[in-house]
């Protein structure tokens, strides 16, 4: 039997070096990773980037762009640039949130299901194969008509929306690397299954988890923008991109800005989630864990 | 291939039966109960109360479970409490042509541009064509529907005036009529998965080609068009039609969305204003029918499926 260490030698080393590669290579991973550095940065310093407060008012009504309005103002003579810019934020935060939460109550979920197997797994299983047979998007619609509104609301009905994704990527996972010999070892050795679990079966199920959170990102910030344009979001005066859209939407005809830009910027960031995704799928190397 | 076709319309069943199931109780379990929070909107507390015994709502939840299911069985879905009140049934069964109508156009675009675009950029691979296809996908799958619907009015409607920016034509009405109205819904829902089906129709064909049974097909003296349509489409559509199933259920749930930008009152507009009205049986039934179209296309692509791949059924 190999050493560990020297096998991880062996390993680690060409993993790093094919991350590099596949990222010098890759012309659309590098512009996706650019603009979203440039997104993030445009979230942490909304407020000291937004050249006006994003709900001020103003008679400056519906005006065209300008040096003052770079990407001109709505019908209550709000800059649509700091109202976009702030909307970054709350798209960004939701985002991420919703991932993180889905993931970790989807890899908890999978985990157990693929790891105990028996009546748990079956139990576990047939919920989140019946979620899994319905859209995302809808799942949180219908959520968010029972819980209500509001920020934290849109943030639980789109992660129990997202879990059945994680749960299933790591429940595949599991089910492999349950017959390793180390999963075996570890047994052996009478450490808890929780350990085993967690610091055995999980680090090495990361990557596809990686990836398929990295996709969820893209997916929650679009149901995020689809769930305020319909009304069913944060509120009515927190701008995020899919409310700016929202308000817009009357105006269209006399003022197209309103109707491009709040949706470009949704466009910008999926994208480039979109490509950095493709790259890590690539560089992990995992097509097959998550087709399969 | 009996049994097979059985087993699964057992399953839909089965799952039907869970999703009513969990719509009903989550509406009434749910801490900060909205169905109170729709009482509270009826008025003082003699309405509340009359509400109340109007809708069952005085009996204990098992009761009104059986009571609701029962009359779910019997295609009553209830009334709107908001309005009107006309019956929860003829609401949708107003609404449910429209968006199978506005789906099943996107469906039809959606193909019509990604058969093509798929088959090109795998038989050209890498070349100038592959490359815009595979940004054009890109681009499709990240541009949220409503925003393109927003920019398609923009555009055709409100610049062109080709097309109209609101409103739905009943197809009795004539075939125009009804095409003009929806060719620009159906374009902003059918884009993200035309990109989608682009994608795999090029992956899987291009695993196809490079089967043996190609190059005989090929060494056999076949004309590379009898080559592609003979032997490798029809393979490389196998893992294609999983995928349309799956990417079936977008199309819904953009028409949700996007029936919001054209004013269409289809199942999507029905839902939506359900919820912003606090209409509970409106919205509970829209849910339900939503359901069914999902679990219905499923079982088609499932079985559809067994007749294809032999493999399936036979397992």
């Amino acid at each position: 039997m190999v050493d560990t260490s020297q096998a991880l030698e062996m390993v680690q080393p060409k993993r790093r070096s094919r991350f590099h590669a596949t990222l010098a290579q890759d012309r659309k991973a590098q512009a996706g990773l650019l603009v979203l550095a440039l997104f993030v940065i445009g979230a942490i310093f909304a407020p000291l980037l937004a050249p006006f407060d994003p709900n001020a008012m103003t008679l400056d009504m519906m005006s065209g762009l300008s040096w003052t309005h770079p990407l001109g103002t709505d019908d209550l003579g709000r800059d649509l640039l700091s109202r976009i810019l702030h909307g970054t934020r709350v798209s960004l935060f939701i985002g991420v949130s919703t991932v993180a939460i889905a993931l970790a109550i989807g890899i908890v979920l999978g985990l157990v299901a693929g790891y105990f197997g028996g009546w748990l797994d079956f139990v576990i299983m047939r919920y989140i194969d019946l979620q899994w047979a319905f859209p995302n998007f809808i799942i949180a619609v219908y959520l968010v008509a029972v819980f209500g509104t509001g920020l934290l609301n849109v943030i639980v009905a789109l992660s129990l929306a997202f879990v059945d994704d994680f749960a299933r990527v790591a429940r595949s996972m599991t089910l492999t690397l349950r017959e390793e010999q180390y999963v075996d070892a570890a047994r052996t050795l009478g450490f808890s299954k929780a350990r085993t679990l967690f610091i055995h079966i999980l680090p090495n199920a990361v990557a596809p988890i990686i990836v398929q959170a990295t996709v969820s990102v893209s997916y929650a910030i679009l149901g995020e923008a689809s769930l305020s344009f319909l009304g069913l979001g944060v509120d009515a005066y927190t701008p995020t991109w899919g409310l700016i859209l929202a308000d817009g939407r009357g105006f269209i005809t006399q003022a197209w800005w309103l109707g491009v830009f709040p949706g470009l910027a949704i466009m910008l960031v999926v994208l480039a989630i979109n490509f950095v995704g493709d790259w890590l799928r690539d560089a992990l190397d995992v097509r097959q864990a998550l087709d399969g | 291939m009996a049994s097979y076709m059985l087993r699964r319309l057992i399953g839909s069943v089965i799952v039907m039966w869970a999703v009513a199931t969990l719509v009903f109780f989550m509406l009434r379990l749910v801490p900060g109960d909205p169905i109170a929070a729709m009482l509270a909107d009826a008025g003082g507390p003699d309405e509340i109360e009359a509400m109340k015994r109007s809708l069952g709502l005085d009996r204990s939840v098992f009761v009104q479970y059986v009571i609701w299911f029962q009359n779910m069985l019997q295609g009553d879905l209830g009334n709107s409490i908001y309005g009107s009140r006309v019956a929860v049934t003829s609401v949708l069964s107003e609404a449910i042509p429209r968006t199978l109508s506005l789906s099943l156009l996107a469906f039809v675009i959606a193909l019509a541009i990604a058969v093509p675009a798929g088959i090109l950029s795998a038989t050209r691979r890498n070349s100038a064509t592959d490359t815009t296809v595979s940004l054009f996908a890109f681009l499709g799958l990240s541009m949220p529907d409503f925003w393109l619907a927003i920019l398609l009015i923009i555009v055709f409607a409100a610049n062109l005036q080709w097309l109209p920016a609101i409103g739905y034509v009943p197809l009795a009405e004539g075939f125009w009529p009804w095409l003009r109205h929806l060719i620009l819904p159906a374009i902003a829902i059918g884009t993200a998965f035309s990109a989608i089906i682009a994608r795999m129709i090029r992956s899987s064909l291009l695993e196809v080609l490079k089967a043996d049974y190609m190059r005989t097909a090929r060494a056999k003296g076949l004309t590379p068009w009898m080559v592609m349509f003979g032997h490798a489409l029809p393979n490389a559509m196998i893992p294609v039609i999983t995928v349309i199933g799956i990417a079936f259920a977008l199309l819904i749930s953009g028409a949700v969305v996007v029936e919001n930008v054209f004013a269409i009152k289809g199942l999507g507009r029905v839902l939506i204003e359900g919820i912003l009205n606090r209409d509970y049986p409106v919205v509970q039934g829209a849910v339900l029918v939503v359901s069914a179209i999902f679990v219905f296309s499923n079982l088609i692509v499932d079985l559809l499926y067994g007749v294809i791949d032999p493999r399936i059924r036979l397992n």
